[in-house]
């Protein structure tokens, strides 16, 4: 038997119990606002590829029970250890096996195969953790939808059209779906599946 | 303790942060947040016991022991009263267990854990509003069985609780249920709104506030984001309506607020006084200033 070894794991939080905390709310108040913009205080100093808020989100909501799927770009020891050492989560190789999933914007463009729930069970359905350079400076979107106050303009650089297709697709599958953040190094945007996107 | 007479507590570092261990946080966190983007849908939970007998609020502590922080400040009513049993009890478990400053006063709290009423002050962006939940199945009563509720749910085939309503119309000519009155969220999940009075259910309709149900027997979680459409079941010709009546508050005069009918001595003497202690007591003090 052959024994791994754990790489540099990065830093998690500084105090997990009250970071974990002040980390959900901020999540809790983006699916709360979709096309809100939120900031988080606290994120810790990941090794490799991922952004500080997608670190964040990773230590406040994957453990045990919520596997976690990585894109090929995330997909490296860096990346797995950090996760596996700080949540304890496993990292599954089938998309149909995620509760949670980390990919970039480029990867954006091809969400089939994750879990969108079930009529009977619409929450047995994966979170997306979309990594993006920044929130603002590409042509904006119209959102409307629960949350939001008539409706919203939301810019988000770098994915791609399909994306965007395939997202006004699924939204005839509601309530099942797919439920998304948008991280940046320390920002948030949440994309719930409720959320309907003028053309 | 000491011997105050408030229900300020201290901080007993004994327990973890908000009672509940921190995976059974992150479960229940993650049930939260499908609750919020599927509005109105019941999320199964892990529902753990907790250190008090359901029907006193389990659900709605554990949905407030997974949210609540340092920075929060914690308001808990019953009934709409900051001073009874259960309200003085979950905010001391809660300033003892979380380190979390609580208030009476609505336009203070940035939680406000219910029993049976929603706040007469009208809610703001922020704030969140955790319901206590005895019974989350709006259909139970009419269809016992959880697979075949689920299955309606699935095919949002609601029509067997309009043949309730119109039952009710066709014996008492006029809807009869007061409280815990079906609503429709966002269109799609009819829900049940806890048993609050009908006349609240106005409030819950494209609230600025968060809401989040909590049911601890059941092991449910819902929820209705800020802005969301929560409409009341009723018919063209029977269009849904809140109680009015000609009394006004004892103490306060609000003739818009909910009241309370209180027995104030053995000859059966009553008065009609506000549900919501805070909303009272802030317009008594308004027009009776402190001598």
């Amino acid at each position: 038997m052959s024994v791994a070894l754990l790489g540099d794991v990065g830093t998690g939080f500084d105090d997990p119990t009250h970071d974990s905390q002040r980390t959900f709310r901020a999540v809790l108040n983006a699916f709360a606002h979709p096309g809100r913009i939120g900031d988080l205080e606290r994120t810790p100093n990941p090794a490799g590829p991922l952004c500080g808020a997608s670190a964040a989100i990773l230590l406040t909501l994957a453990d045990g029970d919520a596997p976690v799927w990585l894109a090929p770009s995330f997909d490296q020891p860096a990346v797995r250890d950090f996760i596996r050492f700080h949540t304890g989560a496993e990292i599954v190789a089938r998309r149909e096996d995620a509760a949670i999933a980390v990919l970039s914007e480029t990867d954006a463009g091809y969400l089939a195969g994750f879990p969108i729930g079930t009529d009977t069970y619409p929450d047995r359905s994966a979170t997306l953790l979309i990594q993006v350079p920044s929130l603002d400076g590409s042509a904006p979107r119209t959102w409307r939808g629960p949350g939001i106050d008539g409706r919203i303009e939301v810019s988000v650089p770098g994915v791609p059209e399909s994306f965007w297709d395939n997202r006004r697709a699924d939204r005839e599958s509601f309530p099942c779906g797919l439920d998304i953040v948008f991280a940046t190094a320390s920002r948030i945007l949440a994309f719930p599946r409720g959320v309907a996107v003028d053309s | 303790m000491s011997g105050s007479s408030n229900d300020q507590s201290t901080f007993d570092g004994g327990y973890n942060y908000a009672y509940l261990d921190e995976q059974t946080k992150r479960m229940i966190r993650r049930a939260i947040l499908k609750a919020v983007a599927i509005p109105g849908y019941q999320v199964p939970f892990g529902g753990r016991e907790m250190p008090l007998p359901y029907g006193w609020g389990t659900g709605g502590i554990q949905v407030t022991a997974a949210i609540v922080g340092r920075d929060d400040t914690l308001k808990v009513i019953d009934q709409g009263a900051d001073d009874t049993t259960n309200a003085v009890s979950i905010r001391r478990f809660f300033a003892r267990v979380a380190d979390v400053a609580t208030t009476t006063r609505t336009a203070d709290a940035t939680i406000v854990q219910t029993r049976h009423r929603v706040p007469e002050t009208s809610l703001r962006e922020g704030q969140i509003l955790v319901f206590q939940v005895p019974i989350p199945e709006p259909l139970r009563t009419l269809e016992p069985r959880e697979v075949e509720t689920r299955t309606l749910h699935a095919l949002a085939e609601y029509g067997v609780m309009q043949v309730s309503l119109y039952e009710s119309v066709a014996r008492h000519g006029r809807i009869a249920k007061s409280y815990n009155y079906p609503v429709l969220v966002d269109g799609r999940y009819m829900m049940s709104p806890s048993p609050i009075p009908k006349f609240d259910n106005p409030k819950l309709d494209r609230s600025p506030a968060l809401q989040i149900y909590g049911a601890g027997r059941e092991k449910r979680i819902y929820a209705v984001p800020p802005y969301t459409s929560v409409k009341s079941l009723d018919f063209d010709d029977h269009p849904f309506e809140i109680e009015r009546w000609t009394g006004c508050c004892a103490l306060c005069g609000s003739s818009e607020s909910f009241l309370d009918e209180m027995i104030v001595d053995d000859a059966g003497s009553r008065l009609f006084v506000c549900s919501d202690t805070d909303y009272c007591g802030s317009r008594t003090a308004a027009t009776e200033p402190a001598s």
